[in-house]
């Protein structure tokens, strides 16, 4: 069993790889896919209603209580919805700069996905080594990666709203541009202080994810950082465009923000990065104030060897989720802020905030030593 | 008068950094989520409709089964979209109802104009349309969605009704023939 993990997550055999492909894929798109109908779900929910609970394929619905919970849980309401875009006409308007409104959503999908597959979820001890389970390996690049591709998939929102040649997907860019320029500089700064806690001189991890993750095996970063962990999780709010933040967006004043002239399936990729990004900001968050794949503070692992994994990968999927469910409960429960309001957050609170936790920081490891 | 001056303190800090009601609105949410849900399945539920609901305009019978309209036509003049046409007709002699002045030969409403108002209902001297309880009309072409009198009548149906205006007529009338007084 620890040698077929092994394989599946190092081995450069091409039917390893090409699994490796597979999973990354499947895995991406179906947890889009269902975060769409955890956001339908979950709105209903609040709202007081049900949410999609009819879809179902024929086939299925004849089997008895499987086809019904399959239905009423709308498990099928996503296939249906990304079959819909696949099939409707791909118009493309008249106005509209055409090499860079069709690039768009390419730009603001790719980065996502290149970020996806770094992500570590888990970890494996295989011949006295423990290894980290991501989508590609050798992919322990540290965080810095992360921020730096992650940030790539404004130009997509940039370009669609430039390209789109209309002044609400315009007005979307300018302000999903700003907003990322000043949420980033808050971020990188609370992640600085949990690295300078975590990365000790004596520790030779650097900035490495994992280290981090390991770094945690007693007590969590959001319990010895709450500050800093409640800063970066704000910034990942503002940086997924996610309400209270989902300025580029907007829909009350800009119609739909940069994606206003965009349809089928063109659009249903911009609505799988943006959701990817949701992945990617939640996974960031675990890995680094929620312990990853830790089941609980001070109680790092259940289970020995290949069950102990698992354990492990199940805790963060389990986290993940919570994850997820938690940007969408926060969703329908705050308005969205004014645009001012996002700027003067970002530069005027959360920045100082940022700097004086991490110059506290610094006082602090300066007088321990 | 005494008057009151409101207090108007500013935020406190707590408030000031919006977490607390973040978390109460959270809270809200969360309530609202596990109660369960007010949703209606339409099709296989279907809602309990009012007594006094304004429903497709029907013509309904007497309780001895006979037509109340007498196209008298008042309904087709206040109609505010014209949704009515009344074709007036004669009562053959020997019917049961002879002694009604007139009925309709063919009573259409077009629901497709109708907007659901209830002035026919009003104006109706007879009490012979009411708009009822039907609230789901649906056709397949523009014919089909003219509702024509055999249809109006099987909508409508009976309805009770304590006058026996025309009987009573009818009974003074006879009285009257036979010398009563
Ligand atoms: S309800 Fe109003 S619109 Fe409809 S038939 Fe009666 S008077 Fe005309
Ligand atoms: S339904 Fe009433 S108002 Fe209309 S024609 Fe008949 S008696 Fe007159």
């Amino acid at each position: 069993m620890e040698k077929l993990l092994h394989d599946l997550v190092l081995s450069p055999e091409w039917y390893f790889t090409a699994a490796r492909g597979l999973t990354l894929i499947l895995i991406v798109m179906t947890l889009a896919g269902y975060s769409v109908l955890l956001e339908r779900k979950a709105s209903a929910w609040i709202q007081g209603r049900i949410g999609p609970n009819r879809t179902i394929h024929p086939l299925i619905g004849w089997i008895p209580f499987v086809g019904t919970f399959l239905a009423k849980g709308g498990f099928i309401q996503p296939a249906a919805d990304g079959g819909k875009f696949l099939f409707k006409e791909d118009a493309l308007p008249g106005h509209v700069r055409k090499f860079y409104y069709v690039l768009a959503p390419i730009i603001a999908l790719a980065p996502a996905l290149a970020v996806l597959v770094m992500l570590p979820f888990g970890e494996f001890l295989y011949e006295g080594k423990r290894y980290a389970i991501s989508l590609t390996q050798g992919a322990d690049v540290g965080v810095l990666f992360m921020f730096a591709i992650s940030s790539l998939g404004v130009y997509g929102i940039a370009l669609a709203g430039w390209s789109a040649n209309s002044k609400f997907p315009f007005l979307g860019a300018v302000r999903g541009a700003a907003q990322l320029i000043s949420y980033e500089l808050a971020m990188g700064l609370s992640v600085l202080t949990v690295f300078l806690a975590t990365s000790a001189p004596g520790q030779d991890h650097g900035l490495s994810l994992v280290a981090m993750v390991n770094a945690q095996s007693g007590a969590w970063n959001i319990l010895t950082q709450p500050i800093a962990a409640l800063v970066f999780l704000i910034c990942v709010f503002a940086e997924t465009n996610r309400h209270p933040f989902d300025m580029p967006e907007s829909e009350t004043d800009l119609v739909g923000g940069f994606h206003t002239e965009y349809g089928a399936f063109k659009f249903g990729i911009f609505f799988v990065a943006e959701y990817s990004h949701m992945i990617i900001g939640s996974t960031l968050f675990i890995l680094m104030f929620l312990g990853g794949w830790h089941v609980l503070p001070w109680m790092p692992t259940v289970g020995e060897g290949w069950i102990g994994s698992l354990i492990g990968v199940a805790t963060f999927f389990f986290k993940l989720c919570f994850f997820l469910f938690f940007f969408v409960w926060v969703r329908w429960t705050l308005p969205r802020f004014r645009y001012d309001q996002v700027m003067r957050i970002g530069w005027r609170v959360l920045l100082p905030i940022a700097v004086l936790n991490l110059l506290a920081y610094f006082a602090w490891y300066a007088i321990r030593g | 008068m005494a008057i009151k001056v409101v207090e108007r303190r500013p935020l406190t800090l707590a408030e000031r950094t919006y977490l607390p009601q973040i978390l109460a609105g959270l809270k809200v949410t969360w309530d609202n989520m596990v109660r369960p849900s007010v949703t209606l399945q339409y099709p296989e539920e279907r809602p309990t409709i009012p007594k006094n609901y304004r429903g497709v305009p029907t013509l309904v019978m007497d309780p001895n089964g006979r037509e109340k309209c007498v196209s008298c036509q008042l309904c087709e003049f206040v109609c505010p979209p014209k949704a009515i046409r009344i074709t007036p007709g004669e009562i053959s002699e020997n019917a049961t109802n002879a002694h009604v002045e007139k009925a309709p030969k063919e009573f259409e409403i077009n629901m497709l104009r109708c907007i659901y108002c209830g002035l026919c209902q009003e104006v109706c001297p007879e009490e012979a349309i009411f708009l009822q309880s039907q609230y789901s009309l649906t056709g397949l072409t523009r014919e089909s969605m003219v509702n024509n009198k055999v249809k109006l009548y099987e909508l409508g149906g009976t309805l009770p009704d304590g006058h026996h205006k025309w009987d009573k007529k009818k009974e003074e009338a006879e009285k009257q023939a036979g010398g009563g007084h």
